[in-house]
């Protein structure tokens, strides 16, 4: 297993595998059982540094975290920076001489967790939550997790992603992860909100939605922030939605099988309707239980072996 | 007053001769320097196997003095231009205060001319706080004791078609030339690296080509407008190459500079996130560097200028939203130049000195006047003279640069070449020839 957990894209198969079969295990010992706590990482620090509010992220790693016993600290620093208050090193710093064991780190700049990773600060593992515009590995592995566990093995199934994917962290750990699962990955978005260079990213591209959803496996619908449009990426929220929205309309051209899933929080009435993303085929509010199972198998992971070989040496 | 004798330098890369200096100036060259009546009391330098080139002009040098002398000083990166081969560096005007004023380029020139490492050519700003709003006094930045004669929002681009139209013009009543960091400001908001394929991966905010390119355009035809000469700063990309290129079969008045690191260095480095490598204009392609060396070979782009930018350890020793753009240039300068340029064939010793030498004195004009730099080696011209070994090969250390600054991308790369020694007007104002006297 790989020590930190920086991009969707180191992890190989057999990575990616072994975290969503070890998430299963985590769910078979934790659903439906009065006590949820597992004994595994007594003993191991976590350090929760969020540099950015995110209750939803922050929470699930805390509860993945403290049902394997580890002791959690939360290290909220928002608006930290050079220009305001302590810089990431000196926190880092800080984290490493109260002996983390692992940084779940969320950062507003990307490439946030490379630094803390590779710049010697520390020597805890570090776990990606969300770096800027740039990745958020644990959620597509609760994607993947919650779309394996209806769907089967992911390989050749067709999954359409859509919306802001320019600023998109969820879509770009995605799409990683997803082709390396070997799943089908269709991005639809307009062009002013596809990234650079997306023609040589492992998937394929559609402007239509209408058109990428017969057939679709599974749709994930990315939160779209309405302040876009002050920048010109689309002229209005209405127009956003009728063209790219997954409405009722749209649902209904789907495969009756297929999934709706979308990262939270969602804008409902602006990406997605209320009635699909409470329709029977949505499975959003199964996902944030999936956090857990999947945040506990990349600590357990990641740690647990850790402490296994310090203990040997 | 001394009397210096160089023996067997290949002037320009050519034929070994010996170069005899007296009081600051040139006396005789070849047979004639041996034969000379004062060559007994001279102090003999052995430059066998070194090449002689005139003393190097910086016309783009961050010196960070008045306001940020954490990261540099005059004294300090004048030392370090005279370890790279320098003997003249303009120095821009983004500091604090900007200098914009008649006063606080006086201030800077007067700096340099106490540290005594290389002659300090103020650089002017063009607009008031260099804030794109109103022109500064540029008459009195020219009349002044530092005889501004190039002048530049370096940093921020002269963006206003208006402003930038009155400042070419106005400009020409003293010879003056306008240099501009060409960066369309709307395309390029909070932008971070070069805007492609990696950009869209990283997560990192693109600064296109386009950018840099619709402002080169506009100021190239604005410069034909207006019958003035214009200067493009640090140019980067694979289209501006083509369309200054275009300019100059049009006989436009634009000359062009390209800096070391878009000569060697392309984005691909960001991908670790590591922010030595975070700079403006943003490392580009391999394709782009390609084409700024054919550039240069050619003489679209007419020199190599360092955009020598100081920053202190914790500019740089963070996440790289909040990092500070730019690198350290004046001491690598020359080795990179051989390392792209000399080592590939794309352009011989004598190329070298006109990008680094002769042209940029020309385009600032301090080839004339009192101390002029960028003068062909010659009996009768300054002894500005840098002495280069070709043959040596070194791992960049930043530890030992002269700057106050560490930030360089060129830590742990072997670089090919060492400047021995430089004389600003017959004095050694860099010396590893190791006593010598």
């Amino acid at each position: 297993m790989i020590r930190h957990l920086l991009s969707a894209g180191d992890l190989s198969l057999d990575d990616a595998t072994l975290v969503l079969d070890t998430a299963d295990e985590m769910a078979r010992l934790t659903e439906g059982r009065a006590v949820k706590k597992l004994p595994t990482l007594r003993g191991r620090t976590v350090v929760n540094l969020f540099f950015e509010d995110s209750t939803r992220t922050r929470t699930s790693f805390e509860l993945a975290a403290k049902r394997l016993s580890a002791d959690v600290i939360n290290f909220s620093a928002k608006g930290s920076s050079l220009s305001k208050g302590e810089s990431l090193k000196d926190t880092a710093l800080t984290l490493e001489a109260m002996g983390a064991d692992g940084v779940v780190v969320r950062h507003s700049a990307s490439g946030a967790p490379y630094r803390l990773a590779t710049s010697g600060w520390i020597n805890a593992c570090v776990v990606n939550a969300g770096d800027g515009t740039h990745e958020h590995p644990t959620q597509a592995l609760l994607d993947a997790f919650t779309m394996r566990r209806h769907l089967g093995e992911l390989a050749g199934k067709q999954i359409v992603i859509v919306g802001d994917v320019l600023h998109s962290r969820v879509a770009r750990s995605n799409v990683l992860l997803l082709a390396t699962l070997g799943a089908k990955v269709t991005l639809v978005a307009p062009p002013t909100l596809l990234p650079n260079g997306v023609e040589h990213w492992p998937c394929a591209t559609s402007y239509d939605l209408d058109d990428a959803l017969t057939g679709a496996d599974a749709v994930m619908m990315l939160r779209v922030q309405k302040e876009r449009m002050n920048a010109a990426f689309f002229p209005s929220a209405r127009e956003y939605s009728r063209r790219y929205g997954l409405d009722a309309r749209r649902q209904a051209l789907m495969p009756p099988e297929a999934l709706v899933l979308h990262p939270g929080p969602m804008n409902r009435g602006m990406e997605i309707t209320a009635d699909v993303a409470d329709s029977a085929r949505s499975v959003i509010v199964e996902q944030v239980t999936n956090g857990v199972y999947v945040r506990m198998a990349v600590l357990y992971l990641m740690l647990a072996g850790n402490a296994t070989t310090e203990e040997a040496a | 007053m001394t009397t210096t004798l160089i023996t067997n330098a290949r002037v320009l890369g050519g034929e070994a001769q010996d170069i005899l200096i007296d009081d600051g100036v040139i006396v005789a060259l070849g047979a004639d320097a041996a034969t000379h009546a004062i060559v007994a009391n001279a102090t003999t330098i052995d430059a066998t196997g070194l090449i002689a080139l005139p003393g190097l002009v910086d016309l783009h040098t961050h010196l960070r003095e008045p306001g940020r002398e954490d990261a540099e000083t005059v004294e300090t990166g004048t030392r370090a231009a005279a370890r790279g081969g320098f003997t003249a560096v303009h120095a821009m005007a983004n500091t604090d205060p900007v200098a914009d004023t008649a006063g606080v380029v006086e201030q800077v020139w007067r700096l340099g001319r106490e540290a005594g490492h290389a002659d300090v050519r103020p650089v002017g700003a063009v607009t008031v706080g260099l804030r794109g709003e109103r022109l500064a006094e540029l008459g009195a930045m020219a009349e002044s004791a530092a005889g501004v004669r190039v002048f530049s929002d370096d940093g921020v681009c002269v963006h206003d078609a208006m402003l930038m139209r009155r400042a070419l013009e106005y400009v020409k009543a003293f010879d003056g030339v306008i240099a501009q960091h060409a960066q369309e400001p709307r395309l390029t908001e909070g932008a971070q690296m070069n805007e492609g394929e990696l950009s869209g991966r990283l997560g990192l905010r693109g600064w296109p080509s386009v950018a840099e390119e619709a402002i080169v355009a506009r100021d190239v035809l604005l410069a034909a407008h207006v019958g003035s000469r214009v200067h493009i700063c640090h140019l980067s990309t694979k289209g501006s190459v083509e369309i200054v290129r275009l300019a100059k079969e049009r006989g436009l008045p634009v000359t062009a500079e390209v800096t070391p690191h878009h000569l060697l260095l392309t984005d691909e480095l960001v991908a670790g996130y590591d922010p030595r490598y975070k700079v403006n204009p943003p490392l580009r392609s391999a394709a782009d560097v390609a084409a700024l060396r054919e550039a240069l070979a050619d003489g679209t782009i007419d020199i190599v200028a360092t955009d020598h930018a100081p920053h202190p350890v914790e500019a740089k020793d963070c996440e790289w939203d909040v990092a500070a753009f730019g690198m350290l240039g004046l001491e690598t300068a020359l080795s990179v130049v051989q390392h792209t340029m000399v080592d590939t064939g794309l352009l011989d010793w004598a190329g070298v000195a006109d990008r680094m030498s002769f042209a940029p004195a020309r385009i600032g004009r301090s080839d004339t006047g009192g101390q002029p730099h960028g003068r062909p080696i010659a009996a009768g011209e300054p002894a500005n003279l840098t002495l280069v070994d070709p043959s040596t090969t070194t791992t960049i250390d930043p530890s030992a640069s002269a700057s106050l600054s560490r930030n360089t991308p060129y830590e742990g790369m072997k670089l090919p070449g060492t400047v021995v020694a430089t004389f600003l007007r017959g004095r050694l104002t860099h010396d590893t020839t190791g006593g010598h006297a």
